[in-house]
C-alpha cells in the first residue's frame, strides 16, 4: 500500500484554486442556508413564531415525525440484515441482491411514486380489495410511509457493506468457534464494529425520510392538514405566497439538515479512528 | 478452482430470507407493477404518447440540462476534490462537511432558496439581472437547481481515488522535464479517469430524475422549461395512468443501463486497482 497524499500548504496556484472553490462553496451552498435563515425571520420574531404554530404546520410536523418513526426503525433492522448476508456468505445471486438493493437510487421520485400508486391505488386490484376491506393506503398517511420506507431502503444497507466488507469474518468466527451463539455474536462482535456506520446511517435515513418530496407529492394528495409532510408544506405555502411561511418550515427542515451533516462528521471520525485501531 | 469453505457463521437462511421477502416486497412488486402496466399498453398508444410534442419538447429539455449539468460538476467536482485532497488551508473540514449539504438538504427547500436566491430581487439575481441573466424561472434555472442537488457525486467519488495517488508519480514525471499541463494530462488524469466517469454518470442519473429542486426554479411553461419528471406527474395528475407508464419507463431504463454502466466500471476499476 502506498501512502496517501499529505496536503500540503498551497503554491500561488493553489490559492487561486481554492479561490475559486470557495466562490463556488460559498454562492452554491453557504449563500442558500443564509438566505433560509434570513427569509424565515424576514417578518420579525412574532410572525415567524405565529408561522410555527399554525394548526397545518403543527400538523405537517407530526406527519412528518410519524413517517420518520415507522420508516427508520423498519430500514435498519433489514439493513442490517441485507449488509449481514451480503457481506458474510458468499452464494448464487449475491451480486443480484446487491444490484436490487441499489435499485431505488435508479429510480426517480416521481416514478417511485408511481410504482406505488400503481400498486395500492384504488384502480389496481390490489388496492380495490384493500378499499372494499375500508383500507386506504393511497392518499393516505400509510402510503406516505411505504414510499418513504422505498425510497429509504439503501441508505443503511449502502453505509454497512463496504465496511463489512472489509471487516471480514475472522472475528465472527472465533466467536463461533468459542461456542458463542447468534445474539451474542451480533450484540458483542458486530455491533461494537459497526456502531458508527449505522449510526451515520441511521441519521442519513432519517433526514432522507423526513425530506422526501417527490415520491410522497405523488402518493399523498396533499390534503391540507391531513396527508401533508413538511416538504410538500413548504411547497403549499410557496403557492399561497406565503413565502415567509415557506422559509420558516425550510428552516426547521435546513436545521435538521444541518444537524445530519454534523453528526456525520463525529461518526466518521469515530470510525474511521476504530478502523485504524483495528488494522494496527 | 476454489474449494469450498465450511460455513461456520450463523443467520445465512434467516438473514437471506428476510432480506428477499423484504426486497421482494418494497423494491420488486412496486417496479413490477409498473412494468405490468406498461405491458398493457398497445403499440399505437405508446408511439401516440411518445410523438406528443410536448413530451418531446420536455425530454430535450430533461437531457439538455442534465448532460450540461453533469459537465459542469465533474469540472467543479474535480476542483473541490482537489483542493480538498491536496492543500491545507483554513475552512477545509468546514468545505469538506458542507459539500454533502446537497444530500442532506430536502430538494424542495433547495428548490425555493435557489429560486429565491437568483430572483430578480434576490441576493444573486440583483447582480445578474441587470446583465441581462435569467436563471430563477428559466432554462438556465433548472441547471442550477441539477447542479446543486447533484454536486456531491463527482466529489465523493474522486476524493479517495485523488488520495491515492502517490507524490513520486509527479514528482518523476516533474523530474523528466514534464511541464504542470502534462502531469495533469498524462499523470493524473488517466489515473482518475475512471472515477472521474463514474461520478459524473451518477451526477447525471441523478439529474435525469430530478422533481423537487426543479419544479421550483423552472417556471415549468410547457415546451420550454418543463422537465420529464413533471411530464409523470402531470399525466399521474390527469389519471393518465398509460402515458405515465410510459415515460417512468423510458427514464428508469435509461437510469438502470446508465447504473449497470458504473457497476461494469467499478468492476473493471477495483480489478485493475487491486492487481497492482
Amino acid at each position: 500500500m502506498m501512502q496517501p497524499y499529505i496536503p500540503r500548504v498551497p503554491d500561488r496556484a493553489g490559492k487561486w484554486l481554492i479561490a475559486l472553490g470557495f466562490f463556488f462553496v460559498f454562492l452554491l451552498l453557504i449563500l442558500p442556508l443564509l438566505l433560509i435563515v434570513f427569509a424565515a425571520f424576514s417578518g420579525g420574531w412574532a410572525l415567524f413564531s405565529s408561522n410555527l404554530l399554525d394548526t397545518d404546520m403543527l400538523a405537517a410536523i407530526r406527519l412528518t415525525l410519524l413517517v420518520a418513526v415507522l420508516t427508520v426503525p423498519v430500514n435498519l433492522i433489514f439493513g442490517i440484515l441485507i449488509a449481514w448476508c451480503v457481506t458474510k456468505f458468499h452464494f448464487v445471486g449475491r451480486k443480484l441482491l446487491i444490484v436490487l438493493i441499489d435499485t431505488p437510487y435508479a429510480i426517480s421520485p416521481v416514478v417511485a411514486g408511481l410504482c406505488y400508486l400503481l400498486l395500492y391505488g384504488s384502480q389496481s386490484w390490489l388496492g380495490g380489495w384493500l378499499d372494499s376491506h375500508g383500507i386506504q393506503l393511497i392518499f393516505a398517511w400509510p402510503g406516505i410511509v411505504l414510499v418513504t420506507i422505498f425510497v429509504t431502503s439503501p441508505y443503511v444497507a449502502r453505509e454497512l457493506i463496504p465496511l463489512m466488507e472489509v471487516q471480514g469474518t475472522d472475528g465472527e468466527e472465533m466467536a463461533v468457534l468459542l461456542g458463542a451463539g447468534g445474539w451474542s455474536i451480533f450484540w458483542r462482535i458486530v455491533l461494537p464494529n459497526i456502531k458508527w456506520a449505522l449510526l451515520y446511517g441511521t441519521v442519513l435515513t432519517t433526514a432522507r425520510a423526513v425530506g422526501e418530496f417527490g415520491s410522497v407529492a405523488v402518493v399523498s394528495g396533499s390534503i391540507r392538514g391531513q396527508t401533508n409532510t413538511l416538504p410538500l408544506h413548504v411547497q403549499l405555502l410557496h403557492q399561497d405566497y406565503n413565502s415567509i411561511g415557506a422559509f420558516t418550515a425550510s428552516l426547521l427542515l435546513a436545521s435538521f439538515a444541518m444537524l445530519t451533516l454534523i453528526l456525520k462528521t463525529i461518526f466518521e471520525y469515530r470510525q474511521g479512528k476504530k478502523l485504524a485501531a483495528s488494522r494496527d | 478452482m476454489i474449494r469450498r469453505k465450511a460455513r461456520v457463521l450463523p443467520g445465512l437462511t434467516l438473514s437471506l430470507g428476510v432480506s428477499v421477502f423484504y426486497l421482494s416486497l418494497i423494491v420488486l412488486l412496486p417496479a413490477a407493477t409498473l412494468v405490468m402496466q406498461f405491458m398493457q399498453i398497445t403499440w399505437e398508444q405508446m408511439v401516440f404518447y411518445i410523438t406528443d410534442p410536448r413530451l418531446l419538447a420536455s425530454l430535450r429539455v430533461t437531457f439538455l440540462a442534465a448532460g450540461l449539468t453533469s459537465l459542469f460538476n465533474a469540472l467543479l467536482g474535480l476542483l473541490l476534490a482537489w483542493i480538498l485532497v491536496r492543500y491545507r488551508f483554513p475552512g477545509r473540514k468546514l468545505v469538506d462537511t458542507l459539500i454533502d449539504l446537497p444530500f442532506a438538504l430536502p430538494t424542495a427547500v433547495a428548490g425555493l432558496t435557489l429560486s429565491a436566491l437568483f430572483a430578480q430581487n434576490g441576493w444573486v439575481g440583483r447582480w445578474l439581472v441587470p446583465l441581462d441573466i435569467n436563471v430563477s424561472y428559466t432554462f438556465l434555472g433548472i441547471i442550477v437547481a441539477m447542479v446543486f442537488t447533484s454536486m456531491p457525486f463527482v466529489v465523493r467519488t474522486l476524493q479517495p481515488v485523488l488520495e491515492d495517488l502517490s507524490p513520486e508519480y509527479e514528482e518523476a514525471a516533474e523530474s523528466l522535464g514534464a511541464s504542470t499541463w502534462q502531469v495533469f494530462f498524462r499523470v493524473i488524469l488517466p489515473h482518475i479517469r475512471p472515477a472521474l466517469l463514474i461520478g459524473t454518470t451518477l451526477a447525471f442519473v441523478r439529474s435525469l430524475g430530478e422533481f423537487g429542486a426543479v419544479i421550483f426554479i423552472a417556471g415549468n411553461m410547457p415546451y420550454e422549461t418543463e422537465v420529464a419528471s413533471l411530464m409523470i406527474f402531470t399525466y399521474i395528475g390527469e389519471y393518465n395512468y398509460s402515458a405515465a407508464a410510459t415515460v417512468a419507463m423510458l427514464m428508469l431504463v435509461i437510469s438502470l443501463l446508465l447504473l449497470l454502466f458504473v457497476q461494469v466500471m467499478q468492476n473493471r476499476y477495483s480489478e485493475r486497482y487491486h492487481s497492482d
